[in-house]
């Protein structure tokens, strides 16, 4: 029974890995394959290792299986937002076809700075005061 | 557990590793193509992945609990490496930015 489990879920993290590098190659933009990538690649490793658990049910093996699966969980937003940021502050282009880049207009090159136009900031000083 | 004469577990690790060797195939596709350099670090991070993924099969195939531990050094080195990279991604693009700003970090 465990075995049925543990191919199952090996099966699905092969397939999810398959699809983030279908993602990868397929999609449009740094951005959108950097979403692909990021979430269906570590579910699939993470489902790996999983099956791993289940197939090793030694309490060493389990606990070092949920560390790195939370271990994963914790770092691949992390890079995966450093990285689309450095590539937004080096100015690699949006899809031609993307409809909303809120960070228009509110990054400064020269001083490497985000901020929000000089609009929204003095309509927020007269609403709230406080800035 | 066999089903119809077939062992379930190996057969399941060995179409997983094919899937992902496919998977991998494709991520050096995009790391060859590019064309930005924040494409080939996204297909280098995507590697890292997949290798923690192909690492976690192989431990169920060989019946090697120890490589866990391979998977868990890699995860770490990948996060390293897309920091790393990612730092300087952006400082390396700054060269025509004001050191005199004393606001700056």
């Amino acid at each position: 029974m465990l075995d049925l489990l543990a191919s199952v879920l090996v099966l699905l993290g092969a397939l999810l890995m398959l699809l983030a590098a279908v993602g990868v190659v397929r999609m449009p933009d740094v951005y959108t394959r950097m979403q692909a990538s990021t979430k269906a690649a570590s579910l699939g490793a993470g489902t790996a290792l999983l099956a791993v658990a289940f197939h090793f049910p030694e309490a060493s093996v389990v606990v070092r299986a949920v560390l790195a699966i939370g271990f994963i969980f914790l770092t691949a937003p992390i890079s995966a937002h450093m990285i689309v940021r450095a590539a937004y502050f080096m100015g690699v282009p949006l899809w031609e076809r993307s409809t909303v880049d809120d960070l228009e207009g509110r990054y400064d090159h020269a001083a490497h700075r985000l901020a929000s136009p000089a609009w929204v900031q003095s309509s927020r000083g007269e609403q709230s005061g406080d800035g | 557990m066999t089903i119809a004469g077939i062992e379930l577990l190996p057969t399941a690790g060995t179409i997983a590793l094919g899937l992902v060797g496919v998977a991998l195939f494709l991520a050096a596709l995009r790391l060859f193509r590019g064309p930005a350099l924040a494409d080939r670090v996204v297909a280098l991070e995507l590697i890292a992945s997949l290798m923690v993924g192909a690492i976690a099969v192989i431990s169920i195939v060989g019946e090697q609990p120890i490589l866990i531990d391979v998977a868990i050094a890699l995860a770490l080195v990948g996060f390293l490496g897309a920091v790393a990279f990612a730092r300087y991604m952006e400082k390396g693009t700054t060269a025509t930015r004001t050191f005199d700003d004393p606001e700056e970090d």
